[in-house]
């Protein structure tokens, strides 16, 4: 009875996020300019996306901005986890207050605050004859700064796991400190690495509201243009892409997964045995 | 260990300071002063106008009223998940991860077909012969988008948390003669607390500030202090009372994070991730 009940709930749930979903993919097959109503099924929208130049151009900065800011806030993300590492329990506490702070403040307040700060940093520029431009440099550094607090988060705990006696034998057996690192730490940490890189990258793909701020006039992602096609509605070629996108990632994720959870369920199992 | 260069530290640092530390103290800067440079404060008192006050309030109604139902769906959903399977967890969890990875914008605003006069739900309950709901562009509809954007929130850090319970602390609880119910009450939801205390912010905060909820689900009728802010900035351009709002809801947000810092003894941030 329980179960028939659990198995119950989980449906309700499943349907409650799945169904705008299903609704996504529906329309990117109507045949139909309105989403108010279905006029048959095409495949039109996925070939009229390709030849959409502000589409296709949205796209190119989507993908462009989230490999850079994730590849520089894993950059950053792993120096600063490295320095994090060897300070005191105090000030340690103190510096990862501050580097969290975009992710558990609002982002509209992280959004504004970035905006005002290119705003004075162009006045200041000014005085020399410089501009500061909104769009790509902008948006790409309001990015970056969002995504640091989970590369770090990543990565910290998996250097806080590392034996140091294996990087100091290294060391005293002739390593120099960069091949000792490189021997030795990265491999340990190269999994914390590649999930930092992996959630800066999504949460830079997905995110308007920081972009918004930052961004100007003639610069667009394909979330701020999705954003501004709202009250003209939405062209279907949108709804295209984005299922495009989706399934592209669900396939790369069910590839490299299968691998991943196996690993996964092996931990699980062999926690679970200690249990009993 | 030898310190490393400050080579090494110095990046983050610069940055850390140039774009997380500095553009707050501006929104401070701003907030605080008028037109002219001069200490005021107008741009905070301001949040007192009624159609502010209005907004504020609606937004605080909205966003604990959605916190309050994901906790109340989340909670029992984390217990199913943690109960289920070896195995299937794992497959299990990424279903609620997966739907993260179709466009947000576009996700809230599927709601609006889904919502609508004439829309896919309407549709079945006339199916049904159930009376038709008009939810759309009214705050039930905002507030059915922030359970439905948020809910994963609360539900990870939960589900870590029960993850995280020893089994051995549970077979102790038997041993000792409690039932189920005693020890679901004394063992396993105290165990739960911190991760429900992230799991209460991580959608507290953003339900409290969001804008794009509201513009897309509540129409252009329902103004929450999201709105209102965002078009002081992008709209009026009245950057200091902008400015000065936002130190209004930063308060909230503050109050949030020292209660977080509270329960998050380990500064790990208690199973966000």
């Amino acid at each position: 009875m329980k179960k028939v009940f659990s198995r119950l709930y989980l449906f309700i749930i499943f349907i409650f996020l799945y169904a705008p979903i299903a609704v996504l993919i529906v329309l990117s097959f109507n045949d139909s300019r309105t989403r108010a109503k279905w006029g048959g099924f095409t495949l039109r929208w996925y070939a009229a996306m390709f030849r959409n130049e502000t589409i296709m151009d949205a796209l190119r900065n989507t993908l462009l901005i989230a490999v850079l800011s994730a590849l520089i806030a894993t950059l950053l993300g792993l120096t600063a986890a490295l320095s994090l590492n060897r300070m005191k329990q105090r000030k340690r506490t103190f510096v990862m207050g501050i580097i969290n702070i975009p992710m558990l403040n609002a982002e509209i307040v992280t959004g504004i605050s970035l905006m005002l700060i290119f705003i004075a940093l162009g006045q200041f520029l000014s005085r020399w004859g410089y501009m500061v431009e909104f769009g790509f440099g902008t948006v790409l550094i309001g990015h970056i700064t969002f995504n640091l607090p989970y590369t770090v988060l990543l990565i910290l705990p998996k250097l806080r796991q590392i034996n140091t006696s294996t990087y100091e034998a290294a060391l005293d057996l002739g390593a120099s400190r960069f091949l000792a690192f490189r021997k030795v730490i990265l491999p340990d940490i190269m999994s914390g690495i590649v999930s930092g890189f992996m959630m800066a990258f999504t949460l830079s793909l997905d995110d308007f509201v920081i972009t918004h701020f930052t961004k100007g006039p003639g610069f667009d992602t394909l979330s701020t243009k999705i954003y501004t096609e709202v009250r003209k509605g939405i062209k279907p070629e949108m709804y295209a892409l984005s299922t495009l996108m989706f399934v592209t990632i669900l396939l790369l994720l069910l590839l490299s997964g299968v691998r991943g959870n196996k690993e996964k369920a092996t931990v699980n199992s062999s926690k679970r045995r200690q249990a009993v | 260990m030898k310190k490393h260069s400050p080579l090494l530290s110095g990046p983050y640092l610069v940055w850390t300071a140039a774009f997380i530390v500095i553009p707050l103290l501006m929104i401070v800067f701003y907030g605080l002063t008028d037109k002219n440079g001069a200490f005021t404060w107008e741009n905070v008192a301001s949040m007192g106008t009624p159609e502010r006050m209005k907004a504020l309030v609606l937004s605080l109604i909205l966003s604990l009223t959605a916190t309050a139902i994901c906790l109340v769906m989340a909670y029992p959903l984390a217990l199913i998940l943690t109960n289920m399977k070896i195995g299937a967890t794992a497959f299990i969890t990424s279903i609620f991860i997966i739907p993260m990875w179709m466009n947000s914008l576009l996700r809230i605003l599927a709601w609006q077909t889904l919502l609508e006069r004439n829309g896919v739900i309407n549709q079945f309950l006339e199916a049904l012969h159930l009376p038709k709901q008009y939810l759309l562009n009214t705050p039930y509809a905002i507030a059915i988008g922030m359970i439905y954007d948020f809910l994963p929130f609360m539900l990870l850090p939960i589900y870590n948390a029960l993850e995280k319970i020893d089994q051995n602390v549970l077979d102790a609880a038997y041993d000792l003669g409690a039932n189920k119910l005693q020890t679901f009450w004394k063992v396993i939801f105290p165990l739960t607390i911190p991760g429900m205390i992230s799991g209460i912010i991580m959608v507290f905060v953003p339900a409290l500030t969001t804008f794009v909820i509201s513009d897309f689900l509540g129409g252009s009728k329902v103004l929450l202090i999201g709105n209102v802010i965002e078009q002081q900035f992008t709209q009026v351009g009245d950057w200091n009372v902008g400015s000065g709002l936002s130190l209004v809801l930063m308060i909230f947000i503050l109050i949030s994070m020292a209660l977080m810092q509270h329960y998050d003894k380990g500064g790990e941030t208690a199973g966000l991730i």
